[in-house]
């Protein structure tokens, strides 16, 4: 870690976006993290992806539970809200939160230990209930704060920093996800950016149950020969099936490219994800085959990273609730409390039966 | 891009923009830490070592440091590098102990005509090693045009007695009071060289009617100041024009000013941005309630009786062609400026008539001596030219530049050496790491803006003519300000067997400087990176070829050299080294062997 804050100063020739802002108006405090944390990098993708989608800052909810990766929230949107929550518990908190105030963009920031432990019941349930979220797991396979565990990601056969070797079977979080019926599920990997800032951007417009599993080394205890989430074994097995853009709007939409490698995909709310096909034969949009593929590569010893599922028509929570459009912070007490005629009319549809 | 070729002492001095742009190339960062450190002796020693006169310049400076300081392109302002520099002669205390002696006499005899800061930067040079130096020059104490043309309200005679105090110590043969006035018989005497630095001794006229009718209170700028400045001239009538935008027109109009000139007005061919006096120069007149009238034209000198009762302008504006600008007349009528007196200072002349046609030393068209660049030797071999008069006039800085590299080229020249053939530039880095976050240097970028000079209040300035206006950093305002130095010579030194590309320093870097791409030519580099190198006198730092097939590019910018990216990097890829570069002087180092 670093002890000085950032400097202020910046270039004065930085992009700014709709608002006026540059990227550096979406950092957060200075990372306390190990010196080359993948997951430092991810935060400078969604500093990156929040810049590029103009997002108001103050729109945002950052929510997490314990471990390195959900650190993390604390060193980017700095004006954003932020909950850190109890060890595995965040996607309950970001449930409440998001039926409270639906208008919010969730981001739920966790690691292998937060998701795939101690919160993986918590896990599976925020998806398989749709609720519209990013959830971001930061997977380095080892718990780093407790100096280099296996997690229950690390797969078998690896090694760990101390020379012992994984017996246990892996937790595949993206296999989960497909299960539990996320409408949109995505691999990458931290050091690779131009893949993953447009994955975050596409999740974040997501309506739905958005899941991208990161993988991001852990440079102190999972970097190493035998490993298989090392930057190494990564970039050597890392199987992309696709690489997207993301396009808000209807309009630019046609692009000169071969037939068959680019394909948009367009949202329910008009965006447009934009498929630049490294896989001819993979289709996002089908999911058992998608479940399908996944396990014959990892049988292969092989990574798979893309846009691996999107369900463009999401469900969402409060569809399926029935709630209010508004947000319960701007219902006024005449909504809260329709008085006594209300209630005796509700108690009559009770009794009638 | 081919990768930067990182271990040439150029590559790195560039970077320390302060250093690459003063003409004696002072190691700015390096006395800037010094200050802060409160070690204010040893700072005056780096400074005294490159630039001779740290209390003079820290005064009188033209700064060419400044405008190159990276601290200007990353917020407003540059940093003070010149105050501070004063700041650190104010301080020093005693360092008489730590100055150089006189070498043992070597047997070889060097002449130098003028004592200005050229010649005296040469005597510097050469006494330690055993030369036998003797210095010529008319007026009669050594200091050139620092003493006869600075006025004392912007340089105490203190300060540049006790600089050429520090060169006069080491005992060369002062010859003061006596002009040179024929390079011919100097030659004849028993001197194995000769160096030329006698500035550019004469003022140019003003060539209008009514001049001559006037002429005895129409005054030529340099020449009035030093008869101000040696008491021979102590009044001036209530009303002046001042003729000129450079400096010395800025020192006669304030010199006025104090010796009872009222109305006092500065008067401008030019408009008032292209002026060439230095901006703070402008701003201080401005202060002391001088107007500066631009865009006029002088047409002729009025008069009465045989005195002097004012001048005529003709109004002119600026066109521009192609980029060049002509003054052309605004149509307007003519103005009419009453004034008692008129100092003329729209520039100087280089003047020879001391240097016979038969004595070797060949002029070209301009009627300036032909002078070797880098050596300073002109077409007698025996004859060297340095400062004002080897090039034209320029300042201080160049003078003692000019200096080190002649006192260079007599040592080689009087050892047998073949002069054309240079020292090598010498350099130094060093790791300044200390722990896992720890540096030995202040790597904690400070956000404050320029600080102020405390100025003498004007109704007690202009009284006094001596009074020093600058009153300068004092000690807690030189740390604040010394604080606001980037570190340039701390450099990112970049190790790409060691990098694993996690992006970290990327991500990290508070200016964006750093990008890992795929290689390209340069020109299509600059604008693929992080943010875009648009500075082209800005050079990149590229790195080969790395794992991933990328390359890292580094735009040197406005790299705040804030240590940030090598404390983010896992590997120590990146490491904060400090450069010290030593530009050779004369003696040992500088002989082949």
């Amino acid at each position: 870690m670093s002890y000085l804050a950032k400097p202020k100063f910046r270039h004065k020739g930085l992009e700014q976006n709709a608002l006026g802002f540059t990227h550096r108006d979406y950092e957060g405090a200075i990372s306390t993290l190990c010196a080359g944390c993948g997951h430092d990098s991810i935060s400078a993708a969604l500093i990156q992806a929040c810049f590029e989608l103009d997002i108001e800052p103050h729109r945002v909810a950052k929510l997490s539970g314990i471990g390195c990766s959900s650190k993390t929230p604390d060193y980017l949107l700095g004006q954003s809200h932020g909950f850190n929550s109890v060890h595995g518990r965040m996607p309950s908190v970001l449930t409440g939160a998001n039926l409270a105030n639906r208008e919010l963009i969730y981001l739920g920031i966790s690691g292998d230990g937060d998701s795939a432990s101690i919160g993986i019941g918590q896990f599976v349930h925020a998806v398989r209930r749709g609720v519209n979220m990013m959830y971001v797991c930061e997977n380095n396979g080892v718990y780093g704060l407790t100096k280099g565990q296996f997690s229950a990601t690390a797969d078998t056969g690896s090694k760990s920093k101390a020379g012992g070797i994984n017996a246990d079977s892996p937790i595949d979080l993206v296999s989960l996800a497909l299960i539990a019926g996320a409408t949109f599920v995505a691999r990458s990997f931290s050091g690779d950016k131009t893949q993953l800032v447009p994955l975050l951007k596409a999740g974040i417009a997501h309506k739905g149950a958005a899941v991208i599993d990161v993988v991001s080394p852990c440079i102190a205890f999972n970097n190493h020969a035998g490993s298989t989430k090392s930057f190494d074994f990564v970039r050597a097995h890392n199987e992309a099936v696709n690489r997207l853009d993301f396009l808000e709007g209807r309009e630019a939409i046609k692009l000169d490219q071969a037939p068959g490698t680019v394909e948009d995909v367009v949202q329910h709310d008009g965006s447009v994800i934009r498929l630049h096909k490294i896989r001819d034969d993979y289709d996002p949009r089908d999911r058992v085959k998608a479940m399908d593929y996944l396990q014959q590569r990892h049988a292969a010893g092989e990574m798979v990273t893309g846009l691996l599922y999107l369900d463009p028509e999401p469900r969402d929570l409060h569809a399926g609730l029935n709630t209010v459009k508004a947000p319960l912070n701007r219902l006024d007490e005449r909504a809260l409390c329709p008085g006594a005629a209300a209630l005796t009319a509700l108690n009559d549809e009770y009794r009638a039966g | 891009m081919s990768p930067t070729e990182s271990a040439t002492p150029d590559y790195w001095h560039k970077v320390v923009d302060c250093q690459w742009a003063c003409p004696a190339h002072t190691p700015v960062p390096e006395y800037i830490r010094l200050i802060a450190a409160g070690r204010y002796a040893d700072a005056y020693m780096v400074n005294w070592h490159s630039n001779v006169f740290p209390g003079v310049l820290g005064r009188t400076c033209d700064r060419p440091c400044e405008p190159a300081c990276r601290r200007g392109r990353v917020e407003e302002q540059p940093v003070a590098i010149c105050r501070l520099k004063r700041v650190a002669a104010d301080n020093k205390g005693e360092i008489a102990e730590r100055l150089p002696k006189a070498g043992a006499k070597n047997g070889k005899r060097v002449a130098l005509v003028g004592a200005g800061p050229a010649s005296l930067t040469v005597a510097r040079d050469l006494l330690p090693l055993g030369y036998h130096v003797t210095i010529f020059d008319g007026d009669p104490k050594a200091g050139g045009f620092m003493r006869t043309q600075i006025p004392k309200f912007r340089l105490p005679e203190a300060v540049l007695d006790e600089e050429v105090g520090f060169i006069t110590r080491l005992e060369p043969e002062l010859k003061l009071g006596r002009r040179i006035d024929s390079l011919k018989a100097l030659l004849a005497e028993d001197f194995d060289a000769v160096f030329v630095g006698s500035g550019a001794p004469r003022g140019r006229g003003l060539d209008v009617p009514g001049r001559e009718e006037a002429a005895a209170n129409i005054h030529i700028g340099i020449d009035w100041l030093a008869s101000v400045s040696f008491g021979h001239t102590t009044s001036i009538g209530k009303r002046v024009l001042v003729l000129g935008g450079g400096n010395t027109a800025m020192d006669c109009c304030r010199t006025a000013r104090r010796l009872g000139g009222e109305d006092v007005r500065v008067v401008v061919r030019s408009g008032f941005e292209e002026m060439k006096a230095s901006p703070w120069e402008k701003e201080d007149a401005a202060h002391e309630g001088i107007p500066i009238h631009n865009f006029l034209v002088p047409k002729a000198v009025t008069h009465e009786g045989g005195r002097l009762t004012g001048m005529v302008f003709e109004k002119v504006r600026a066109e521009y062609t192609n980029g060049k600008r002509a003054l052309v007349p605004a149509g307007e009528p003519d103005v009419h400026m009453a004034c008692d007196d008129i100092l003329v200072a729209i520039g100087q002349e280089n003047a020879f008539p001391w240097i016979e046609g038969d004595c070797g030393v060949e002029f070209d068209r301009w009627a300036m001596p032909k002078v070797d660049e880098t050596t300073f030797q002109s077409t007698n071999p025996k004859v060297f030219f340095g400062g004002d008069a080897a090039f034209g006039p320029k300042n201080i800085i160049w003078a003692v530049a000019h200096g080190h590299g002649a006192a260079v080229s007599i040592d080689r020249f009087l050892s047998g050496a073949d002069i054309a053939e240079r020292p090598p530039v010498a350099m130094a880095m060093t790791s300044q790491k200390m722990g896992i976050h720890e540096w030995s240097y202040d790597n904690d970028i400070n956000a404050a803006l320029r600080h102020k000079v405390p100025h003498l209040e004007n109704a007690i300035a202009l009284k006094d003519i001596r009074a020093e206006v600058e009153l300068g950093y004092d000690a807690k305002l030189g740390y604040a300000e010394a604080r606001r130095c980037l570190n340039c010579d701390v450099q990112t030194v970049f190790a790409p067997k060691l990098c694993i590309e996690c992006d970290a320093c990327v991500d990290i870097c508070p200016m964006d400087c750093i990008t890992f791409t795929a290689d390209g030519p340069e020109q299509d580099l600059r604008t693929r990176l992080t943010a875009p190198a648009v500075n082209l006198e800005q050079d990149l730092y590229v790195s080969p070829a790395l794992k991933t097939g990328r390359i890292m590019a580094k735009d040197e910018d406005v790299c705040l050299h804030c240590g940030l990216c090598a404390e983010r990097c896992p590997t120590g890829a990146w490491d904060m080294q400090k450069t010290l570069i030593e530009i050779p002087q004369a003696g040992a180092s500088c002989q082949n062997r």
